[in-house]
């Protein structure tokens, strides 16, 4: 009935996203020209939800015994702040909330994961859309778009805080030496390169994997996909907190690595 | 006919061991990864007991970072194996083209 055909099919079928092509404007495809309108129109959404209600919960702040919602807030804000303030030296405007950003759109994402896999994609469905996937950072272009932005960040900061002399000073002769200045180049590069792929990479990774054993779940006959499935859905609640977490921390320590003079 | 079933069959062997390969080692990396992990912080953690909040975030934030990229070779394993082998589908399509072609 379902052999290993239709199996592999449902699998590759929930594997492509919804592209859109920016070369020819038609639907479907993959390659560099595909704006994958899944990933884009979900973290937009996701985004914006954030916004909103933490922008409702903040207009509307008391003084007095503070609700469910705000303490919530409060919290993550304490949390975020306290994280910031331990590893930058100086007070900057941008840092806590691009960590209290990140943190919480990357959680929300994320958690897309913990929906059922058929649950948007087939209600989309009725509305004709062929492929739909619902976890952006399964898709490397989400996570790769962050990491970029904050490694643009990262040389922006360096080049803010040294000036580009210094910034040149320190890449020709920090490791090393003076005398090993192509040593010296190759080593900051590779770091400097390292860290966005290693960041986008691993978030990716977890994420994908997860989606990817939700749907081997998902072939499963019913009656063993409440155990295995359960069992993956709660290890997962631990693995996305912890991804969007690092996440942050590794911007957090990243961009408080640009103030550091040896 | 036959010699398509042993190029195939041949192609499928290798990938079986490549997937066992990566499922395998991405395991094994993070049970000693996150083994040292743990007994170190549990050694500290007897030691001086009073540092409890500060190691254990720490803790979670390591655990993260060993998992990440044996969670990306898993993934790849589980891609093999179940959705496309890029492996196979080349050989297919060289063999269509070779029975088409000659």
């Amino acid at each position: 009935m379902t052999g290993a055909e239709t199996n592999t099919a449902y699998i590759q079928h929930h594997l492509q996203h919804l592209g859109f092509n920016l070369k020819t404007w038609t639907l479907g495809g993959q390659g560099f020209w595909i704006l994958n309108l899944d990933t884009f129109f979900v973290s937009l959404l996701l985004g914006l939800l954030f916004l909103f209600a933490f922008r409702r919960i903040a207009v509307r702040l008391t003084l007095g015994p503070p609700g469910l919602a705000q303490n919530f807030v409060e919290m993550l804000i304490e949390f975020v702040d306290k994280t910031v303030k331990e590893s930058f030296s100086e007070p900057n405007q941008l840092i806590a909330p691009l960590a209290l950003t990140i943190f919480v759109w990357v959680f929300l994402m994320n958690f897309m994961d913990l929906l059922p896999i058929d649950f948007l994609p087939t209600l989309l469905s009725i509305a004709g859309v062929s492929h739909f996937r619902s976890v952006p950072t399964a898709d490397p272009n989400a996570t790769f778009g962050m990491s970029i932005a904050v490694f643009f960040l990262i040389i922006y900061y360096k080049f803010k805080i040294h000036g580009a002399g210094g910034f040149l000073k320190t890449m020709l002769t920090k490791p090393f030496g003076p005398s090993c200045f192509i040593f010296n180049i190759v080593f900051h590069l590779l770091e400097e390169l390292v860290r966005p792929v290693s960041l986008s990479l691993r978030l990716f990774g977890n994420l994908f994997a997860g989606e990817l054993i939700f749907m081997l779940v998902a072939l499963l006959p019913w009656w063993v996909q409440w155990t295995f499935g359960g069992v993956w859905a709660i290890f997962h609640v631990l693995v996305i907190t912890i991804q969007a977490f690092i996440f942050m921390m590794l911007t957090i320590i990243y961009l408080s690595s640009t103030q550091e003079t040896h | 006919m036959v010699d398509l079933a042993q190029a195939v069959a041949h192609v499928q062997a290798i990938t079986a061991v490549a997937t066992a390969l990566l499922i395998g080692l991405a395991a094994l990396g993070t049970a000693i990864g996150f083994g040292l992990l743990g007994g170190k912080f549990l050694e500290g953690l007897a030691r001086q007991p009073e540092l409890a909040s500060i190691l254990t975030p720490r803790m979670f934030l390591l655990a993260g970072l060993i998992d990440a990229f044996s969670a990306i070779s898993l993934a790849m394993g589980l891609y093999l194996m179940f959705a496309k082998n890029p492996f196979l589908t080349e050989v297919l399509n060289l063999s269509a083209r070779a029975v088409s072609g000659g």
